[in-house]
């Protein structure tokens, strides 16, 4: 077999092989590969996510006209190391009152919720589980990283810590609902929830023929990863830290890690729904390609998040929920419909991609005019309160 | 299909591994000297002043119960999705009118006030 048309496929039947050897039952053997395979696997994510810490703190330096981290190594690319030794050698401290159980069981939970959704992540053609309800799992994975900020909060013994993971409960459970729309619209396109399925079946990328799920997945995937302009579980001005104040050494280094690498990993999400994944030229004739493809778009997904956090302001709880219900959610119960309309209309004519592109034009259009005379209407009766006042 | 639900079951094991082999090395090797003013809670600089696990508001019950509706409802949509290729106009007829009535419960919730954050 050709070792380049199938890596991972060669290397689990070699593996196998060599433990079936050993006389070892063939399901025993399989298992024990697989096992292998995911150690690697996370391991090299670990590794990603201590390069995604020097990527972070060199983004946030150029939006803030900075140079950032460059003393440690060449570009200061030895400086997160050298954080991580730091926060190994750290103190852990146990303010009074802490549960310890739930205090320790918290972090690990956390990286866990972000490490169980690159078992999906569709990294090549021949990587990542191709599981039958792939979308509900990433969302339900994904809430996971909720849990374990309440019993952050709930376990730390402090009031900022509490209201943040409160604060957390209600974005998580607000923004679910746009979420979940907006990946519906590329499970009507691939017709599968397989996310393997989903890029495989992208011949025009997702983001020509949805823009506007696009922009809503972009949106709320903001406000489950908790950052800026929806970090309001840290809020550093009023909350001090959120969930993870009472927290030292090793466990807020797995926090903030985690909290990297969720934001990473979400970039994999739209490179995966709205970027055509791992596909791209000449990635038929050699698959392993696909994987430099993904990380590239996921890359600069990454990027974006970036780019959103380090510009927009910070927003209130009322009016982030407001955005959300009295907003997101209409707006996504009208597009997921309209969308699966022209879909089921245009699917069998030769203008199919143009006539989507244009269509998410026009509902975009029409919903920045409604937004336009309502935001109009509401100005006039607060300058018409004012002069009465006034 | 059976042998990709164990490879997630093998995921959550090494996923909670790793991190907690990170903890477990720290603990290790971390000094312990605690101290009762180290202890104490972290507040903005001043001593914390009554019970420590404060009440949520109401609110927050509120928003917990519409999504509610709509997170069971949505999941409803997900079998309707796959399967609108092969179904054709009809089913997406329907699935509009079921979302319809989604919508109407959801103006319903904003004309009684409940998405109103007080």
């Amino acid at each position: 077999m050709d070792f380049w048309s199938n890596p991972v496929k060669f290397l689990d039947d070699w593996l196998t092989g060599v433990f079936s050897g050993w006389g070892m039952a063939a399901d025993a053997a399989r298992v024990l590969t697989a096992f292998v395979g995911i150690l690697v696997l996370i391991t090299l994510v670990m590794v990603l996510d201590i390069f995604l810490v020097w990527l972070e703190r060199k983004i946030v330096s150029r939006f803030q006209d900075r140079i950032g981290p460059n003393r440690v190594g060449p570009f200061g690319l030895i400086q997160p190391f050298a954080d991580i030794i730091k926060l190994i050698i750290k103190e852990n401290i146990y303010p009074v009152g802490v549960d310890k159980a739930v205090f320790n069981l918290a972090p690990v939970l956390m990286m866990m919720s972000v490490l169980l959704l690159w078992a999906v992540l569709p990294l090549t053609s021949f990587l990542g589980l191709d599981l039958n309800v792939g979308v509900l799992y990433v969302i339900g994975v994904g809430a996971l990283g909720t849990v374990a900020i309440i019993m952050a909060g709930w376990s730390s013994n402090n009031k900022y810590a509490l209201l943040g993971s409160f604060r957390q409960v209600a974005v998580m459970i607000s923004y679910e609902i746009p979420m979940v729309a907006a990946l519906l619209i590329p499970t009507i396109f691939a017709g599968s929830m397989g996310i393997n399925s989903i890029v495989a079946a992208q011949d025009t990328w997702y983001i020509v023929l949805a823009p506007l799920a696009f922009l809503l997945f972009l949106v709320s995937a903001t406000a489950e990863l908790g950052r800026a302009p929806f970090d309001l579980t840290e809020a550093e001005s009023e909350l001090i830290a959120g969930h993870h104040i009472e927290y030292s050494g090793m466990k807020f280094g797995l926090f903030y890690a985690s909290e990297l690498l969720h934001a990473f990993t979400f970039g994999g999400f739209i490179a995966a729904f709205f970027f055509g994944g791992w596909r791209g030229p000449w990635v038929e004739a050699y698959p392993a390609l696909g994987l430099f493809y993904f990380i590239v778009k996921a890359t600069i997904a990454y990027w974006l998040f970036g780019w959103i956090k380090y510009t927009f302001p910070r927003i209130r709880i009322d009016k982030m929920l407001d955005l959300n219900w009295k907003f997101l959610v209409p707006f996504a119960f009208v597009l997921v419909p309209f969308l699966a309309l022209m879909h089921a209309l245009l699917r069998e004519t030769s203008f199919y991609a143009l006539g989507m592109f244009l269509a998410n034009i026009a509902l975009g259009w029409a919903t920045i005019e409604i937004l336009r005379r309502r935001a109009h209407g509401e100005r006039a009766k607060v300058e018409g309160a004012v002069e009465m006042h006034g | 299909m059976q042998s990709d639900w164990t490879f997630i079951g093998l995921f959550l094991i090494v996923g909670a591994l790793i991190p907690a082999a990170a903890i477990v090395v720290s603990a290790l090797l971390s000094p312990r000297k605690p101290n009762p003013i180290k202890d104490s809670t972290y507040e903005c600089g001043i001593e914390t002043v009554g019970e420590n696990w404060v009440q949520f508001k109401a609110q927050y019950y509120i928003f917990a119960l519409v999504f509610l509706v709509f997170d069971v409802e949505t999941v409803f949509l997900f079998p309707w999705a796959l399967s609108l290729n092969q179904l054709g106009l009809f089913a997406v007829v329907e699935g509009i009118i079921f979302i319809g009535i989604l919508v109407a419960g959801l103006v319903y919730a904003w004309r009684k006030g409940m998405l109103e954050w007080v």
